[in-house]
């Protein structure tokens, strides 16, 4: 292993970043994110919420008004030399050049970095275009390529060299379901093989999917961040119950304080009240109680589109 | 496979290897410019140059009569050409050095950093890390290797032209002597080489306008635009204090190696005003490109 793995420290590390553009708007502000080494790290916000300023503070295209960013723990965009070779980006969307075949954009890219070794580089290239399924296309021009097919280029680029990092800005974006669930478990390999994987996506279950630790932005700042199951954890979960008692098990239900009860065929539901006031064998045992017959009795996991929702306190679907 | 094991094999090459890969992304940048269309038909263009000269000529001259009625008009050396098909090449590079030449370098200069940004693969570039420095002067030795293509496309174009049109032999220079056809012959590349340095200011300022904008359409408007401007500005006699900076002041400086002895006064102040200009524009291009929040 190389030594900044086994330094272990983490991958990305911000201190207090914040980027003003010129007009005095703030995109960014004090940003404080932590990415640890070997983790695939969901970064969330809707659009406008300054993600793609953040990665590209990282990614030394933008220098920060005030505060630090450390990649491979070293300070960018400084160290953009020697820091950049050992990261792979997707920036926004893919941008191959029209004029030239798949092949030979890789080819370029690949010549673009002076770390780059020349003699392995045809070998290279075409390894990376297997890799996401590219070969048979490789030599027609950039500009007949599908949006997915565009996407994949990108991801080839990524793949040029082996990384430590990744930065991948919404990967699977234009994609169908087939090329989605691809690129996915190209993801998942990736990490399998110790490489730190930052996603950015609106797609929740996406991140879910794939990813060990998410940080949720809006507004220019860091609303939160952590492990995947802590971050659905403290969002509270939402009560279930299955009885054919429907009207009666609300009534009950409502007394003790369950809020925003919806009924379905024999199954209600209710968010729990706040505070750890509430014990769920009372509750079962009042529905009993009430001669209400429970089929099924539990709390259903909060996912993270109920943690996200619960920290924006707004939907997720900005896009667009 | 091992992430290692490839860092490990580029940290044994040899220190020289690794400068050398450096250099990849010149000769990318060159084969880049000239694999594109547009490249190739701006080179199709001036070279059809000599041609429509060339025929132009032979045409006029066909009953005996001589170019321009012999009062001196058109461009510079046209009355030599049925003398001496290599004249056709002076006059060639005369005649396309005002205006085609460098505005085809105002078009690969223009959109050299601002087409990338538009297209966004300047984002790219400069993550794979290109590194902003070594990308602006890989655009800038790129830009002068058209410049360089270019210029001996109109010559060669138009030495093709004028053998096949007009005899070829000895050379009367300006200043009265003969000189052998070899030794024109030389001449007229050092002529070649003096046109593609003489091109070197308007790539500086080409390269510059290129890193105010993300359009590359704008940049190339605005390149050729100042191009105009300023050969416009070098036609009024009232502005003759100012004309000695103008970058196309001195071109046409160059027929002035076909004198014996070479006239060397106007060509050196040419190419110190190119330098001059390479230097400023250069520095500009720098400053701006280097700081420059990327963000398309």
């Amino acid at each position: 292993m190389e030594e900044q793995a086994a330094a272990g420290g983490p991958v990305i590390e911000t201190r207090a970043l914040t980027k003003r553009y010129g007009g005095g708007q703030l995109a960014v502000d004090g940003l404080d994110l932590v990415v640890p080494r070997g983790s695939v790290f969901g970064f969330l916000g809707p659009n406008g919420s300054g993600k793609t300023t953040t990665i590209r503070m990282l990614m030394g295209l933008i220098e920060p008004t005030s505060g630090t960013a450390r990649v491979l723990g070293e300070d960018m965009p400084r160290a953009g030399r020697s820091v950049l070779p050992r990261v792979g980006a997707l920036i926004e969307g893919p941008a191959p050049y029209g004029f030239l075949s798949g092949r030979d954009n890789l080819v370029r890219f690949d010549a673009a970095d002076p770390t780059a070794d020349p003699r392995t580089r045809a070998a290279r290239v075409g390894h990376a275009l297997e890799r996401v399924g590219l070969t048979s296309a490789a030599g027609k021009k950039a500009r007949a390529y599908s949006l997915g097919m565009k996407q994949r280029l990108g991801l080839a680029a990524v793949l040029l060299q082996p990384r430590e990092l990744l930065v991948l800005d919404e990967p699977t974006n234009g994609l169908d379901p087939q090329g989605m669930r691809e690129i996915r478990s190209l993801v998942r390999g990736l990490a399998a093989e110790g490489t730190t994987v930052f996603l950015s996506s609106h797609l929740l279950d996406e991140i879910e999917q794939v990813c060990t630790h998410a940080a949720v932005m809006a507004h220019g700042r860091l609303l939160t961040q952590g492990p995947v199951d802590e971050l659905a954890s403290s969002a509270r979960g939402r009560l279930a119950v299955t009885t054919p008692d429907t009207a009666e098990a609300v009534r009950v239900l409502k007394e003790h304080g369950v809020n925003d009860l919806t009924v379905n065929d024999e199954r209600v539901t209710g968010e729990l009240p706040a505070g750890p006031a509430v014990e769920l064998a009372d509750l079962n045992a009042a529905l009993v109680h009430a001669r209400v017959r429970v089929r099924a009795f539990g709390t259903e996991r909060a996912s993270l589109e109920d943690a996200f929702v619960a920290l924006t306190g707004e939907g997720f679907d900005v896009a667009g | 496979m091992s992430r290692a094991e490839p860092a490990g094999m580029s940290g044994a090459a040899p220190a020289a290897a690794r400068r050398l890969w450096g250099l990849s992304l010149f000769r990318s940048e060159v084969t880049t410019v000239f694999r594109r269309w547009r490249t190739l038909a701006l080179l199709g263009v001036l070279a059809a140059v000599p041609v429509l000269v060339g025929i132009a000529v032979k045409i006029e001259t066909g009953d005996g009569g001589s170019v321009g009625h012999g009062d001196g008009s058109g461009p510079a050396f046209i009355s030599q050409v049925t003398n001496n098909g290599l004249f056709l090449v002076f006059t060639s590079l005369a005649s396309t050095l005002p205006f085609f030449l460098p505005m085809a370098i105002g078009v690969i200069a223009g959109d050299s950093i601002a087409g990338e940004a538009g297209a966004g693969t300047l984002r790219y570039l400069l993550v794979a890390p290109a590194g902003r420095t070594r990308l602006l002067l890989a655009k800038f030795t790129a830009t002068v290797a058209f410049c360089c293509v270019a210029t001996l496309v109109v010559a060669a174009s138009a030495l093709a032209v004028g053998a096949l049109l007009f005899p070829l032999g000895e050379v009367t220079l300006i200043s009265g002597t003969t000189v052998s056809f070899t030794d024109g012959l030389l001449r007229t590349l050092l002529i070649a080489g003096v046109v593609a340095l003489s091109l070197t200011g308007i790539v500086a300022l080409g390269l510059f306008v290129s890193t105010l904008t993300n359009s590359g359409i704008a940049a190339m408007a605005t390149t050729v635009g100042l191009l105009i401007t300023v050969q416009i500005l070098d036609q009024f006699p009232q502005l003759s204090a100012i004309q000695p900076y103008l970058f196309p002041h001195y071109w046409l400086s160059f027929a002035d190696l076909l004198r014996d002895p070479v006239y060397w006064d106007q060509l050196l102040r040419n190419l110190g005003l190119q330098a001059l200009y390479v230097a400023v524009f250069g520095s500009a291009a720098w400053a701006r490109f280097t700081t420059k929040d990327i963000t398309v």
